[in-house]
């Protein structure tokens, strides 16, 4: 039993080190990469980073993913909220069907949906631009929303409307000032979830994109360039790509939590 | 402050709620809906709040019709069984929520909620969660809510079902403090008939979706019109066996028999039913005239001041209820004694024939 450190450690280690390697190889130059295995960097440099913070066609990169993505949020949020208020509060015809053939929605990858988004995109003059991607992520981020913020809305007892609607409030009202403060975890699990898949999402984002709305992605995942191989500088994209993700997480670990325990992330 | 329902029916899908239903309800004192889970009482109060529609018929408050009218105009105030309060509000915000929707000035608010957090005790919690009160503050919170303005109709939905023991008690002794002099049309929905009784106004038996008795709550306790109302309105159940009349006697069974009672005398032989509430079935003799009835202890349930006992005479099952503790053995046959100037005794279509005399409401009930 005194092992029993042994096993934790080794999944944490394994765990850890490819973003180890990540980190290490964006403090490393090029040539140090490419020369052999070194397990940490021999000639510590800041440059990769201080190329990507300085040059336009690297921090743009980010400001392209950043004004999409939080675009993206915001459309699947609002437009889930309502949708998934019906779902938890009415009975409909063919309501269940509905809201399984929109998680259905989820199971298609996005390299079916590539082409015929490029081709319709192209033809209303939305090509590279960022609402473009935006709109193509609420194909998948919309479901997910709907589906998280079900969960959150029927764990609100009905009779929490009722008592809205007796002390006066109409519906707007109520649901604005006491329905969306009572489900604010939903929200926040929501909103992560399209911000993370938003974020993550490469096909769609690059196939919609050229110059003007490109992410980090694409412009960290091309291999060579002008100037040959940049292993240090797609290292350190790499490494700062990570960042947005591990701060948002950070915010909303509590609200995860109790998306866990309502059983529906 | 009269509300009235004019043949209300509620239907839906393919399934009635609510039977036409006409009933006018007093604006004095607590009007308590009566019937066990799913009787229909919460449906009942959704159409009187104006939540629900009626599929057909009228609802008519203090002359007018309002029907149509929207939940937010009615001036209506609702408390469920479930503790339902704003749980992203303070207590303090809570109880004020009727009157900010309602626009009234902050200084006016302010007072009116302290002069309800007061009545209601919960002054030192006012600027807390509701998340963070104890059940029975919660529900304070909520009637508070339902307190603060001044309501034509309050209705309570089974307010103190949730709630452990002591709490119940004890906000049910100051609900009829509470109400007193306001003047407002009050509905309690319950399904323990000890509370109708204890809340006293008058009492609506509710079953299967009607109302099959409305009046003075205890004159439908003593006199309920049939045995449907008589089994909503007895806890623990009533019970109910055949009887035969043949000349001057009456036949429980083969061992049972006793005198004509009066009710049935003008009667032809035949058929009938009655009704013994357990606490007229005792172990020893209680009241003039008793008729002993023996029967195989099934169940004894023994509460600090009483028994109630399950057992078995003939086929049938039979619950007594004494004074006192009684440990009968399971499986032992015993004595019972039935008070038979108590009994309620039903037609062969399970209408009251004629109400006992001299019936009491039960000690527990006061205890």
């Amino acid at each position: 039993m005194r092992l029993r450190w042994l096993v934790p450690t080794l999944y944490i280690l394994f765990l850890m080190l490819p973003i180890y390697w990540l980190v290490s190889m964006s403090f490393k130059t090029t040539n140090e990469i490419l020369g052999g295995l070194t397990l940490w960097p021999k000639n510590f440099t800041l440059d990769n980073y201080i190329t990507i913070l300085t040059q336009p066609v690297w921090y743009n990169g980010y400001i392209n993913s950043i004004i999409y993505v939080c675009m993206n949020t915001a459309i699947s949020v609002t437009a889930a909220l309502p949708a998934a208020y019906a779902f938890s509060r009415f009975r409909f015809l063919g309501d269940k069907h509905l809201f399984f053939w929109l998680l259905t929605n989820r199971m298609a990858p996005p390299a079916v949906f590539a082409l015929p988004f490029f081709q319709l995109y192209s033809a209303i003059n939305l090509f590279d631009t960022h609402i473009a991607v935006a709109l193509a992520h609420t194909l998948f981020n919309i479901p997910l929303a709907v589906w998280i913020l079900e969960g959150f809305m029927s764990g609100v007892p009905k009779q929490l409307d009722e008592t809205a609607y007796v002390d006066g409030y109409g519906f707007w009202r109520f649901f604005v000032k006491i329905f969306l403060p009572t489900i604010r975890s939903g929200v926040g699990v929501a909103a992560f979830f399209c911000f993370m898949f938003s974020w993550v999402e490469l096909l769609l984002a690059k196939t919609l994109t050229a110059v003007a709305a490109k992410p980090i992605a694409a412009t960290m995942t091309r291999t060579a360039s002008s100037s040959g191989f940049e292993l240090g500088l797609l290292a350190a994209a790499g490494a700062l790509t990570i960042i947005p993700g591990a701060v948002v997480i950070y915010f909303v670990r509590n609200y995860i939590a109790k998306g866990f325990s309502l059983g529906r992330v | 402050m009269s509300l009235e329902l004019r043949n209300v029916v509620k239907r839906v899908g393919g399934e009635t709620h609510i039977y036409d239903t006409s009933v006018s309800l007093h604006d004095q004192g607590f009007n308590v809906l009566l019937g066990t889970t799913l009787a229909g009482k919460t449906t009942l109060m959704q159409l009187m709040a104006g939540l629900e529609k009626p599929t057909s018929g009228e609802i008519w408050f203090n002359g007018q019709n309002v029907t149509g009218v929207s939940v937010q105009r009615r001036n209506v105030s609702v408390v469920h069984q479930q503790f339902i309060n704003y749980p992203s509000l303070s207590v303090f915000e809570n109880i004020a929520s009727p009157l900010r929707v309602a626009g009234m000035k902050r200084v006016e608010i302010d007072n009116r909620v302290h002069r309800t957090a007061e009545l209601l005790r919960l002054t030192p919690m006012l600027k807390r969660n509701p998340a963070e009160l104890s059940g029975g503050q919660q529900q304070r919170t909520a009637l508070a809510r339902a307190l603060v303005k001044d309501s034509d109709l309050i209705l309570l939905d089974e307010p103190l079902a949730n709630l452990d023991f002591k709490l119940r008690e004890e906000l049910r002794d100051e609900l009829p403090r509470l109400f007193a002099d306001r003047h407002c049309t009050v509905v309690y929905a319950t399904s323990e008939p000890l509370e109708a009784l204890l809340l006293g106004g008058h009492t609506a038996a509710m079953h299967e979706g009607r109302i099959t008795q409305y009046g003075p709550t205890a004159a439908v306790y003593r006199h309920p019109i049939d045995e449907t109302t008589a089994r909503v309105f007895s806890d623990p159940p009533i019970n109910i066996a055949s009887l035969i009349k043949s000349g001057r006697q009456v036949k429980l069974s083969e061992s049972v028999k006793w005198d004509v009672p009066a009710a049935l005398n003008d009667l032809p032989d035949g058929l009938y039913q009655v009704g013994v509430r357990p606490h007229l079935i005792t172990t020893k003799p209680n009241g003039r005239n008793t008729v002993p009835l023996t029967g195989t202890v099934q169940i004894t349930e023994l509460s600090g001041s009483e028994s109630v006992i399950h057992f078995a005479h003939t086929d049938m099952k039979w619950v007594s209820q004494s004074q006192g503790i009684h440990a009968l053995q399971v499986g032992a046959t015993e004595t019972f004694y039935v008070n038979i100037d108590g009994c309620l005794y039903f037609g062969a279509d399970g209408r009251l024939i004629e109400t006992p005399a001299a019936d009491a409401v039960p000690q527990a009930a006061t205890a």
